[in-house]
């Protein structure tokens, strides 16, 4: 089974790579969505031994990444009436070609940190932490501020695959504190985002500026 | 008794949701601060109800916070009913239930000794904190709010990552891995010496970012400037020390590893960097809760500055932690009620508040000068024991660093404070109505009192409570 991981974490990478040169929302919103419905297979395949409880996270992880969540950005998007991001402040071009850079800078810095024999040659940590760099471009570089959720959504796709490092130490009571407070979390921003688009007739970030020194 | 403790004000923001008349409910609040602080009380009064239960623990450390949180929360709560009176058309349930909600959330902070479940926590007092920090549903506290939201969940989002790597730290050693407190500490010499540096980085990153450390602070002044002004005690007071607390458990993980060295000298660092870079923000500052903001970043890189030092530092650090609670209680509640007289916190506008309002602008003034250290008040008692030990400790140029931003500080803030309390009021204030009144002025002078007290003498108690977290910190389990 374990086999099936590489495969996906390079489609996950893949996926990152899309969602930093595309500049029309609804793409990316569903690119990650894609990649949180791909991630949540993952536990299924690290995990030792079948249960139903491991199952149920999976789905859980399936359901909330990869469906619920994403409807929710795209719903709030419609309202807003936006449908594209404008030209960042590093180019969609210039961003994937730093995205492609952040997955050998990871590999680099993975090569730095010791692994346990079992996790030796496994792609987890190397994925994870471009994942992560990937997110943070994203949520820098990137004005709408739908773009910026999706850019910390990718974020915690990044520490989501390192967390398959621990499946058997992470309890399931706070897999499921983490992912309830993601979802939590996406339903308040989107909430906020929403009153952005109300006071400012915009959901550009670059409007939210009365607050500064 | 954990139980109790955490569910009973979550319980309490339920009884809000479903309560309809807007005018009783604010008086939830008090009342379940009343209760906790009892609960509280006695909790450390009996050893026998601090049992842990399951990832539950009441360490030391968390006495001290847990007390804190349920004195700041029990008297902010009396402030909360007489400014939501204020408010009086408003609708209230979302501010009072989100208000209660958060109290039994910062509580299982503090109780919960596993660092996910500790994440967890975390990461909901952001969530329940947003609607209270965008209570006043204008331009400015949307953009505030959503500054806090993201920075903040950025932040957290690293911690998550950092509590990994240190599960794997243990994990790569063959050991079994754990995320609980008790079997970190215990395995920590043997924890995998490159994976725990990663993690305490990003633990120190993301906690520091919801404590409000230099330069991850930028949400900070959004947010306790647009928020009202009890919003901004409760957090300033209350939420950073819980993020503190999780610093300070990590940094006792490294130093049981024998680590000190390497952690507390960055600690001591990220430290110094937040009273500069609060001390350089603060000169020339003309609004008022924005100056008491950087004053919040300054007192938490003194807290952990102190940390970073160990021994009579981190007493220090811990009695600060009091001081500055009760301080900022000062400073936060008489600076709401400023704002209201003025109908503005800038001092453009705010002048002779001394005069407008003579027993909040009184406080405000003492305050200040307690929270900048000057005697009699409780801050001195503390920040000169952190110099001390500086000095004692050999180091010399982080003790004159100290003295030096404190000295940048209390130039800084006390041009803008003494321009708002000093002077004649404006014509245009005095055609508002607002006047202090019992519920919103008894509370701060309260706190003051508290303040006062701590400079003069130190309940047995609470100095036994201070002791037993320094001396937790610094033995081997």
């Amino acid at each position: 089974m374990s086999s099936l991981i590489d495969p996906i974490l390079v489609a996950v990478l893949l996926l990152n790579i899309f969602a930093l040169g595309n500049s029309r929302l609804p793409s990316v919103i569903r690119v990650v969505g894609a990649q949180g419905g791909l991630l949540g297979v993952l536990p299924l395949l690290v995990h030792q031994h079948f249960g139903i409880l491991p199952l149920g996270v999976s789905f859980l992880t399936v359901a909330l990444k990869g469906v619920v969540i994403p409807f929710m950005l795209l719903r709030a998007m419609r309202e807003a009436q936006i449908r594209r991001e404008v030209e960042p402040s590093v180019g969609f071009l210039p961003s994937m070609i730093l995205g492609a850079f952040s997955i050998g800078f990871s590999v680099l810095l993975a090569q730095e940190l010791p692994m346990t024999k079992a996790h030796l040659g496994l792609l987890l940590v190397p994925a994870s932490l471009s994942t992560v760099l990937v997110g943070f471009i994203m949520l820098t570089t990137r004005h709408k501020a739908i773009s910026q959720v999706v850019g910390y959504l990718i974020l915690e796709n990044g520490i989501f695959i390192f967390g398959m490092l621990l499946v058997e130490a992470m309890p399931l009571m706070v897999e499921l504190g983490v992912l309830l407070d993601l979802f939590v979390g996406i339903f308040v921003i989107t909430i906020i985002v929403n009153h952005i688009n109300e006071a400012f007739s915009s959901l550009d970030t670059r409007k939210l500026s009365a607050l500064k020194e | 008794m954990a139980f109790a403790l955490i569910l009973f004000p979550v319980a309490m923001a339920g009884v809000a949701m479903a309560l309809p008349w807007n005018r009783v409910r604010p008086w939830l609040i008090p009342f379940t601060g009343l209760a906790h602080l009892v609960l509280t009380v006695w909790t450390l009064r009996k050893p026998e109800l601090q049992a842990p239960v399951g990832w539950l623990v009441l360490d030391p450390p968390g006495r001290l916070i847990l007390f804190v949180i349920s004195l700041m929360f029990f008297l902010c709560g009396f402030y909360t009913v007489g400014y939501l009176r204020y408010r009086g058309a408003w609708s209230n349930r979302t501010f009072t239930s989100c208000l209660l909600a958060f109290l039994g959330v910062m509580t299982l902070v503090v109780w919960s000794h596993h660092l996910g479940l500790m994440w967890v926590a975390i990461e909901a007092t952001s969530l329940l904190t947003a609607p209270l920090i965008y209570f006043n549903r204008t331009p400015r506290s949307i953009e505030a709010t959503w500054k806090y939201l993201l920075i903040c969940s950025v932040g957290i989002a690293l911690a998550l990552l950092g509590s990994f790597f240190l599960a794997y730290a243990s994990l790569h050693e063959g050991l079994e891995s754990s995320l609980l407190f008790e079997d970190l500490l215990h395995l920590a010499p043997r924890l995998s010496k490159p994976w725990l540096h990663t993690a305490f980085v990003l633990l120190l990153v993301g906690y520091g970012t919801k404590m409000g450390l230099a330069p991850m602070h930028t949400w900070k002044p959004d947010a306790y400037g647009e928020a009202p002004g009890v919003v901004g005690a409760l957090l300033a007071g209350g939420l950073t020390n819980c993020a503190f607390l999780a610093v300070l458990r990590i940094y006792h993980v490294t130093v049981a590893a024998g680590e000190q060295a390497y952690s507390g000298k960055l600690l001591i660092f990220m430290g110094l960097l937040s009273m500069l870079v609060a001390g350089i923000f603060m000169i020339g500052q003309r609004d008022l809760k924005r100056m008491l903001a950087y004053s919040s970043v300054e007192h938490m890189g003194i807290l952990i500055l102190g940390l970073g030092m160990g021994g009579m530092g981190a007493f220090g650090a811990l009695l600060h932690l009091l001081n500055n609670a009760m301080t900022k209680g000062v400073l936060f509640l008489s600076a709401g009620n400023i704002r209201r007289a003025y109908d503005s916190k800038s001092i453009d506008q705010v002048s002779g508040a001394m005069r407008r309002l003579p027993l909040s602008g009184t406080l405000f003034l003492f305050g200040f000068i307690a929270i900048t250290g000057s005697p009699p008040f409780g801050p001195f008692v503390s920040e000169f024991t952190i110099v001390t030990a500086a000095f004692q400790g050999g180091r010399t140029v982080t003790g004159a660093l100290f003295l030096l931003f404190l000295l940048i500080v209390f130039m800084g803030m006390g041009g803008t404070v003494l321009a708002a309390v000093q002077g004649r009021p404006s014509s245009r204030s005095k055609l508002i109505p607002y006047r202090d009144s019992f519920l919103t002025g008894a509370p701060v002078a309260i706190f003051m009192a508290l303040s006062l007290l701590l400079g003069l003498w130190i309940p047995a108690p609470l100095r036994a409570l201070v002791d037993q977290a320094v001396h937790y910190l610094e033995t081997r389990p």
